[in-house]
């Protein structure tokens, strides 16, 4: 018998971002008092340039029916813990270094195998299709996971638009690579632009979504701004940031990681805690904010809805 | 240049007559400034910790900070002879056993990172990466290794031990080749935060290869 019943949390209960910071300030004060607290923000670089950049809401965004009812992420952990190597490659290195990064204007070339290939600038896309909430598991391929509310629509809303050809069999998203405003990308850690790619069909599936912000707000730009990738059920590599060219193509991209590090990175990169990553297990991952580790789904815990995009393929082999 | 005999005749240089209990004025200052140093990334994670700081992962946090701690006390430790050499101040292969200690210490939290706060005591998993996963494998073998070098690092151990001691205590020569080796294994292609501490490696260990060379060639003349 169940003497304590622990219902699902409901979206709406989630604690709001400024209640938990609230919290979070004064649980710190209680444990070092407030003079230890002051000292310590000076101390610590934990509040970043990019993390202080001004804030902007979105108008009009939906709550979706595509939300896992689990308990956020922080804004703080989900915009200061990033990988985004054109920045640098430590996980608080974006929300330092990229206030550099100009959003505007930004246009993103849409190409290839279509019929109405299109330039399209930030502001169209924000209009293109009605802006949903969507609250999405993201799992790392470093085996760390958080719970984010992205702010987005399909992008099958877009990809509609220039009427793919049957030759497009693949979609290929190659990032913007500035080496003026990208600190990272003067490095050589990988080869520039980051590209990366889906199959058309995943690319088509509701799931992926094109993202412009993230808990209401416009997307800030250690999180990918103004326009990236989500695409829930893969490893966090596959969702590209700071998207400047989407081309349909008939061959399968080379992508990024891939290219860096075959025998590591797979081109399909699904969420798969049977298939370890060479050097360490994906089995379990650590959610940001808990102490234990947690199992990992199949599919980052979407096997219902994209399990049958991959019937009859060996998930070991096309990992 | 002083003679180089690094820890082959430790006991001699050691307890040489000539040498104060508690060693010079000097000698006690730097002991004071070392044991303070060494204490700092602890303070700064207690700091951290209290003050809400270690960020998004304050497990992993905790464990980058111990690993590199115990990696930069380690290489501190195998500068000692170089600099003795180098100074000419005999005395200082008296900081040599405080250094080890602290190297030793942060392995201590690092390890103990891993199996309480990162795993949860999920042993089966442990055995099962140890194993399987070589960035693992040779970080633990690098911990098994400084075992004995801490147990053995008393007066007492190493009067018992007599030669054996010194030899015993060569292997501080592999563990921070193993460190290092942990460190490249874990890190994603291109990340190149592991490379000062291979060169330091490197340098250090080459030099004790440089010094041996030129005893050995020394041997040669004088056996002539």
């Amino acid at each position: 018998m169940h003497l304590i019943h622990r219902p699902d949390i409901a979206s709406s209960e989630i604690t709001p971002r400024e209640t938990w910071l609230d919290r979070r300030r004064f649980l710190g004060g209680a444990a070092a008092g407030a003079l230890a607290l002051a000292a310590g923000d000076l101390l610590v670089p934990t509040t970043a340039q990019a993390a202080n950049a001004p804030r902007e809401k979105l108008a009009g965004v939906k709550k979706s029916g595509w939300t896992v009812p689990e308990t956020l992420t922080p804004y703080q952990d989900v915009t200061t813990y990033n990988n985004y190597y054109e920045f640098g490659t430590d996980k608080a290195d974006p929300a330092e270094n990229a206030h550099t990064l100009k959003t505007r204007p930004w246009t993103v070339r849409v190409e290839g195998e279509c019929a109405k290939p299109a330039t399209l600038g930030i502001e169209d896309i924000l209009k293109l299709a009605p802006l949903e909430e969507r609250v999405y598991r993201l799992r790392c391929v470093e085996a760390w996971s958080m719970v984010i509310p992205w702010v987005g629509y399909s992008l099958s809303e877009l990809l509609k638009r220039v009427e793919p050809t049957g030759n497009a069999k693949f979609v290929e998203f190659t990032t913007l690579a500035d080496p003026q405003t990208m600190p990272g990308v003067r490095g050589r850690v990988l080869q520039w632009p980051y590209v990366e790619g889906l199959r058309i069909d995943e690319a088509m599936h509701p799931l992926t979504l094109l993202t412009m912000g993230v808990y209401g707000e416009v997307l800030p730009n250690q999180n990918g701004a103004p326009v990236r990738l989500v695409v829930p059920w893969k490893y966090g590599f596959k969702s590209a940031k700071s998207i400047v060219r989407i081309r349909l193509v008939e061959k399968m991209p080379t992508t990024a990681w891939n290219r860096s590090q075959p025998s590591e990175y797979g081109f399909f990169a699904n969420v798969n805690p049977e298939v370890d990553h060479p050097r360490w297990s994906q089995a379990k991952e650590r959610r940001i904010g808990e102490f234990r580790k947690r199992d990992t789904l199949p599919f980052n815990g979407y096997a219902e809805q994209v399990a049958s995009l991959y019937t009859g393929m060996d998930l070991r082999k096309w990992f | 240049m002083v003679p180089a005999a690094d820890g082959a005749t430790p006991a001699t240089s050691a307890n040489s007559a000539s040498v104060r209990p508690g060693g010079s004025r000097g000698l006690r200052a730097l002991r004071i400034v070392l044991w303070i140093a060494c204490l700092l990334p602890l303070a700064r994670l207690v700091w951290l910790a209290a003050t809400n700081g270690l960020g998004a992962n304050p497990i992993e946090f905790i464990s980058r900070s111990t690993g590199t701690w115990t990696l930069v006390i380690l290489l501190a430790t195998l500068c000692v002879t170089p600099l003795r050499q180098i100074t000419g101040w005999t005395e200082l292969v008296r900081v040599r056993r405080l250094l080890g200690l602290f190297a030793f210490f942060y392995v201590g939290l690092h390890f103990i990172n891993w199996i309480v706060v990162d795993q949860f005591f999920d042993w089966p998993a442990m055995l099962k990466d140890v194993v399987k996963r070589p960035f693992l494998t040779v970080g633990f073998a690098g911990f098994l290794l400084m075992l004995p070098l801490a147990l053995t690092s008393t007066d007492a151990a190493r009067r018992r031990l007599k030669r054996n001691w010194a030899r015993l205590h060569t292997l501080v020569y592999v563990v921070p080749v193993l460190g290092v080796l942990h460190y490249w294994w874990l890190v994603k292609k291109g990340v190149q935060t592991p490379f000062p501490y291979t060169v330091a490696v490197v340098v250090l260990l080459g030099w004790r290869v440089l010094a041996w060379l030129r005893g050995q060639r020394k041997v040669a003349r004088e056996g002539r």
